[in-house]
């Protein structure tokens, strides 16, 4: 199944039940799976709307309603969301935004990159707030991190972005799934559905105090701390024996394990650490990984934004160098292993015999 | 005793904050009356705009949520997707639904969203303090437009109602006023037209309102009511712009086209 179709399908099986769209590539086959199989099933619609910032903004409308809804696009598209996104965020509804990421600044290219980090981890729209940020490395990972968008939007009342790829929408991998779809669409109980048997509510966050909006802004990081402690997850490879640590998220990360694997067989003692979250990020992990390991290599694929994370995890404790193709560049495993073996003898890393 | 005017139950008991001679407390009143005759109350969700009706649900006794600038349309959308048994309103300025909601508003009345809108024109931008509106008169002084609205360099009024008239989505579009006791009397019935529409399921409504706003007009209440007359509607002539809600069935077999 194709990336794009298998997050489609681990959508519907959580219960989505509204889909916003807007064609952009390398996104659309996504869109179009829903098109297919979402817009008539019974109490589900699927639109598609006049512009990214329209699809978001229903999105809005439908969580406000209690029902699970999605929106995706590609990083220009995703640009346009981020108004809306920082509304959820404030209004704490739950949303899940699917972010098929190409390369940029401004149209960019349509080709693989992971260049929107800092937008999908550090809120990406105006105000303090944060967004669950997802970063699956393979097709099964893809609909697997659907689903679990899905929990986590609903149990912390707060947007999740999905920061796939290009490569990940486009790649064809057989997948499981590992839930049915369920019979009954699931209805928040705080949804907008009339005044009726109960007195009326009122979504919003504006206020003419600056007070309360302090006390929601506290409440909101209090939420996030909650997150951070509960829901940070990552991936280890050969990490214990590790003289040289790869850091690396989604494509990239998978790329760099094929290198890897390479590298271990000419007896150099690499490993990888792939963050699954990449907000909350695994700060903690990687801080403990500085006390086995010698060096740091950050691999992405942008002009390197997930290393100012890793530098505030290492605190100074470890060299850490970087290695980044931008613009839709795709690096190969033997380009990435050219790098490590050049890197491990400059650094004079200890070798297996 | 036999009583003959209340406030009505959708109407929470709370002083307005408008402006006197300001339209919204009207509208409200009008909204509110209606909803009650209906007997609409708990299937009402209201989309009011960021503006001086921002508070709307401050006034409004049913759900509410606040949308960003111009979305109205969109986040109904949503909403009655989510939910079609629900009576989804957005009220919106003519900033909001003229010019940054433009898109947002076309496409939701031409997918025929079976939402209204209730457009409230009082050719400026009132709460950020009386910049020119898309649908500013030509000459028209503003905060923007200092030395009058020049056409040339600043374009025309814009005739939203008239626009949104032509995709086939819209089912009923009236243009009303509130400077008067007979134009108040009109706008309630209009109003309540647009949500028979909805309660019909045929298609997208939408009511405009001049609407008059004394304290950015520099005018005093009774100027400001006299020039809705005499100046707006010259603009914006009063009355039906749209009704083909008796050629149309929700099922689609009877079509205006």
């Amino acid at each position: 199944m194709y990336g794009n179709a298998a997050i489609g399908e681990a959508a519907i099986r959580a219960g989505c039940q509204c889909y916003f769209g807007y064609p952009i590539t390398p996104q659309n086959e996504l869109t179009e799976y829903m098109a297919t199989n979402l817009s008539r099933r019974a109490g589900c619609s699927f639109v598609q709307a006049e512009s990214e910032v329209s699809a978001i903004n229903m999105v809005y409308g439908a969580s406000l309603a209690g029902v699970r809804t999605m929106t995706s696009s590609s990083s220009p598209g995703i640009s346009l969301k981020q108004e809306g996104i920082s509304y959820l965020a404030a209004c704490e509804l739950p949303a899940v935004i699917v972010n098929i990421s190409r390369g940029g600044p401004g149209l960019g290219s349509i080709s693989a990159a992971q260049s929107d980090y800092f937008q999908s981890t550090r809120g990406g729209g105006h105000g303090d707030y944060r967004t669950i940020v997802l970063a699956p490395s393979s097709v099964q990972e893809l609909a697997d991190l659907t689903h679990r968008a899905f929990d986590l939007a609903d149990k912390y009342r707060i947007p999740v972005i999905i920061l796939g790829d290009g490569m990940l929408g486009q790649m064809m991998e057989p997948v499981e799934f590992k839930y049915d779809a369920p019979s009954e669409l699931p209805v928040r109980s705080d949804a907008l559905r009339g005044a009726k048997g109960r007195p009326s509510r009122i979504v919003k966050t504006f206020t003419s105090k600056p007070t309360d909006l302090e006390e929601l802004n506290w409440s909101l990081f209090r939420r996030y701390r909650l997150i951070e402690k509960e829901e940070t997850t990552y991936e280890i490879y050969m990490v214990e024996d590790a003289e040289l640590v790869v850091v690396a998220f989604g494509v990239a990360a998978r790329i760099a394990k094929g290198a890897i694997r390479n590298a271990r067989a000419n007896g150099l003692k690499v490993g990888m650490f792939r963050p699954i979250t990449l907000w909350p990020f695994p700060y903690e992990k990687i801080s403990e990984l500085t006390q086995t390991t010698k060096h740091l290599l950050v691999f992405e694929m942008n002009m390197g934004q997930m290393i100012e994370d890793v530098k505030l995890a290492v605190e100074g404790k470890r060299e850490i160098s970087f290695y980044g193709r931008p613009g839709g560049v795709i690096p190969t495993p033997s380009e990435v292993l050219r790098v490590i073996t050049r890197l491990y003898y400059q650094k004079g890393l200890k070798i297996e015999k | 005793m036999k009583k003959v005017y209340r406030r009505p139950k959708s109407l929470k008991r709370a002083a307005f904050h408008y402006c006197p001679g300001c339209g919204h407390s009207i509208i409200h009143r009008l909204l509110t009356e209606v909803f009650d005759e209906m007997n609409i109350q708990d299937r009402v969700i209201g989309i009011p705009p960021p503006g001086c009706s921002v508070f709307a649900y401050h006034y409004l006794d049913v759900d509410m949520a606040e949308s960003a600038h111009g979305r109205g349309a969109a986040v109904a959308t949503g909403l009655k997707r989510a939910y079609p048994d629900a009576l989804v309103f957005t009220y919106q300025g003519d900033g909001d639904l003229a010019a940054i909601g433009t898109a947002e508003t076309i496409h939701a009345a031409n997918r025929g969203e079976r939402i209204t809108s209730i457009f409230i024109n009082n050719a400026v931008y009132g709460m950020t303090g009386g910049q020119m509106a898309p649908t500013t008169l030509s000459n028209m002084k503003t905060t923007t437009t200092p030395y009058g609205r020049d056409t040339r360099l600043e374009g025309y009024p814009v005739r939203m109602s008239e626009m949104v008239a032509l995709v086939k989505g819209a089912v009923y579009i009236e243009r009303t006023a509130v400077n008067s006791p007979a134009n108040i009397r009109k706008t309630k019935k209009a109003i309540r037209k647009a949500f028979q529409a909805q309660i019909d399921d045929l298609g997208y409504s939408l009511v405009e309102i001049l609407s008059p706003c004394p304290t950015n007009w520099k005018m005093n209440p009774l100027e400001s009511w006299q020039w809705v007359e005499n100046e707006m509607t010259k603009e914006f002539p009063l009355g039906l712009i749209k009704d083909i809600t008796r050629e149309k069935d929700s099922t689609g077999k009877r079509d205006a086209d």
